[in-house]
């Protein structure tokens, strides 16, 4: 820090005085990371002497400010809104509507009976389609596409491993007579550990076999889908469990530590793969805090990448993210409270510099969101783009003293969480033994308590309450059992017009790759799919083959 | 705890269905706890069936199901299943993400109360401890 002049010397001595005698009984404030946080910050805590080592120029080391030089001003953050609901046909009505609307790449949201990989006829109908589209088959996935050119659009999959979605996508684009070549999107869910640890949702897999059909993911995408991202490196989940900010950058970037170690082990070549690893974070409405978590992530990992992986492309370096407003932070107390908090959100991550945005919609805690709310959050997105103008200058907070300080001091305490993880060996054994889930429960538990005390003010909760009527409580429209019963329909009629024979040749094929380390598994689950094997079939077999993944519960 | 307990209020916290959200769980399951109750907790997924034989064999007083992602539909056939094993005398609860229709559909099958997010932890505290107290002297009596 420079020296700085008698008259700041003075000037400061003043308001530290004016300030203590005016504030009375000044109650310490601390950030969800456990960050004090001072009432006024200044050249004290940060100035413009330390500018080319802690931040730079966007696209430039250390990447505070951004990884592109043109970040936003060139090509805004992609509009992709999560949209999974119903059968495939109603997914595509409403993902062509949303398109409509001005979302620009497309995500897609399987059923939790997918999730949990079985087929429609596998389960309780009642739970069908309501909270995800019921893919199942080649079919159901060309469905879901039809009319939408997916050789232009980014495509994102919540498609936890085996991969099956992108096994499905893969088909559908041979059908169409789409080169692979051509297919560009993420696989949103490939971060198993986060599944193991925080969203046991997704988790079908033993985690040892989990590690090895992730790997061969990435090896496949490298050899035959160019422009796919096959790594999605999740905080989001742990936040959403309880992790803090500080906690779920730290477990994020050890994960991906532990992905990167795992494919130089499989042989794979830091410079060609870590240019399609993503990352995919929720943004809390601890304003302050989110820009700050972001801008420590990107740096820490531009150094991680070059320091420990020796990775010498630029675009290796490069903190591409995804992310999601904060689901936990809504309140089914005056819902409508919830676009406020969703734009706040939205801002932190756009002015935290991310490359794709989803903002929730307000009545995902009253329910699965309704087409009106879902067309509110992609038009908040607009308005924050468009007319509060977010997207004309590159890293507006940066040099502000506060921010500068809190990036350095999140990043401190992220370093500090990565160091423990380390010492247990990584986050593949920290997982597995409980500690990281140890820890996110402690933190959910600890924030609770804040929350009960009064501590923490969720407006409508624990403060500013009114008295409620539920007009502005949208009603949302399950899916018609009518429908339901098709889809169930549809996938006997599929198994009938396939040839048995080649999906019993290719599923002997998927076991036959998951007995032998030499052969890609992943593979051989793109095989199966073009075969006519369902999704269902697919992870039952691999389920024989490497075990079904039991969540360590931690409580 | 009152005197009416001559052992704390014994609660099965878990998950039917598909999805495994779990963090509401686990905080109810804590704050439970801290309360003085007994908890059994188990992990997502949990079959009605499966939920019901623990809840016999454990001699629960209260089931609580914790729903984010529509689980909580399967509730009705929890409370048939429990009625088949002669056992409607433990209190299920419900807490998560319902809908109004849905709480309303919940009620009229016998749950005894919904809990949705932003529920106070004394509201849940005394709620299961005199469901508890209803459901012992229930099974007393018989």
């Amino acid at each position: 820090m420079t020296q700085k002049p008698d008259d700041f010397v003075d000037a400061h001595e003043r308001w530290q005085a004016e300030y203590a005698a005016g504030i009375g009984n000044d109650q310490p404030r601390v950030n969800r990371s456990g960050i004090p946080v001072k009432p006024l910050y200044t050249p004290d805590d940060w100035d413009d002497s330390r500018y080319m080592t802690d931040l730079g120029y966007p696209g430039d080391l250390p990447a505070t400010r951004g990884i592109y030089a043109t970040m936003h001003r060139g090509r805004p953050w992609s509009q992709r809104q999560l949209v999974g609901l119903d059968t495939p046909a109603a997914y595509n009505a409403r993902m062509r509507g949303l398109m409509d609307a001005g979302a620009t790449a497309l995500s897609m949201i399987p059923c939790n009976s997918v999730y949990r990989g079985f087929d429609v006829d596998e389960v309780d109908p009642v739970l069908l389609g309501t909270c995800g589209t019921t893919i199942n088959t080649v079919d159901d996935m060309t469905t879901c596409l039809d009319g939408i050119p997916i050789e232009r659009v980014s495509i994102g999959l919540n498609d936890p491993l085996p991969f099956t979605l992108l096994a499905l996508l893969t088909a559908t684009a041979k059908r169409r007579n789409v080169p692979l070549s051509a297919i560009s999107g993420t696989s949103n869910q490939s971060d198993y550990l986060s599944h193991f640890i925080a969203n046991h949702m997704f988790f079908r897999l033993a985690l040892p076999g989990s590690r090895r059909v992730f790997v061969d993911h990435v090896a496949f995408a490298r050899d035959r889908l160019p422009k796919w991202n096959p790594v999605s490196v999740v905080g989001q989940h742990m936040q959403q469990a309880g992790a803090t900010p500080a906690e779920a950058m730290a477990f994020t970037l050890s994960s991906a530590i532990q992905y990167a170690e795992d494919c130089i082990a499989r042989g794979l070549d830091p410079d060609e793969f870590l240019p399609r690893f993503t990352f995919f974070f929720d943004i809390s409405i601890s304003f302050f805090e989110e820009v700050a978590k972001f801008r420590a992530g990107r740096r820490i990992w531009a150094r991680l990448t070059r320091e420990r992986f020796k990775a010498k492309d630029p675009r290796a370096w490069r903190f591409k993210f995804h992310a999601q407003t904060s689901g936990v932070d809504l309140t089914r107390q005056q819902p409508l409270n919830n676009v406020a908090r969703v734009a706040i959100q939205a801002m932190a991550g756009i002015l935290g510099g991310l490359q794709s945005l989803h903002t929730d919609a307000y009545d995902e805690v009253l329910s699965t969101p309704t087409e009106e709310a879902a067309r509110i959050a992609v038009a908040t997105q607009n308005v924050l783009r468009e007319e509060a103008h977010l997207a004309d200058v590159i890293d507006p907070l940066g040099g502000s003293y506060y921010i500068e300080t809190l990036t350095n001091e999140m990043e401190e305490k992220i370093l500090a969480v990565m160091a423990k993880v380390e010492e247990a060996g990584g986050m593949f054994r920290a997982a597995s033994a409980g500690l990281v889930q140890q820890m996110i429960g402690e933190s959910a538990v600890a924030f609770q308590e804040k929350v009960e005390q009064g501590a923490e003010t969720i407006v409508g909760v624990n403060a500013y309450k009114v008295e409620e009527d539920a007009r502005h409580r949208p009603v949302l429209k399950r899916p018609d059992t009518a429908e339901i019963d098709g889809q169930v329909a549809r996938l006997k009629a599929f198994k009938k017009d396939r040839s048995g024979r080649a999906v019993a040749a290719a599923l002997d094929g998927l076991a036959r790759a998951a007995e032998d380390e030499r052969l890609n598994v992943f593979a051989a689950v793109v095989e199966a799919a073009d075969a006519g094997a369902t999704h269902g079939e697919i992870c039952a077999r691999l389920r024989r083959e490497v075990g079904f993944g039991e969540p360590l519960v931690v409580a | 705890m009152t005197a009416a307990f001559d052992r704390p209020p014994k609660v099965l916290v878990t998950k039917i269905g598909l999805d495994g959200h779990d963090r509401g769980s686990r905080i109810v399951a804590s704050f439970l706890r801290d309360a003085g109750m007994e908890v059994v907790y188990t992990p997502p997924w949990q079959p009605v069936p499966a939920v019901v034989k623990l809840a016999i064999e454990e001699d629960v007083d209260v089931i609580g199901i914790s729903s984010l992602a529509t689980d909580h539909l399967l509730v009705p056939k929890l409370m048939d299943a429990l009625a088949a094993a002669d056992a409607s005398d433990i209190a299920v609860v419900v807490g998560g993400i319902v809908p109004d229709d849905d709480e309303a559909a919940l009620k009229k099958a016998g749950v005894a109360a919904v809990f949705h997010p932003g529920s106070a932890k004394e509201n849940i505290v005394s709620t299961v401890t005199a469901l508890a107290a209803k459901a012992r002297a229930q099974r007393a009596a018989t």
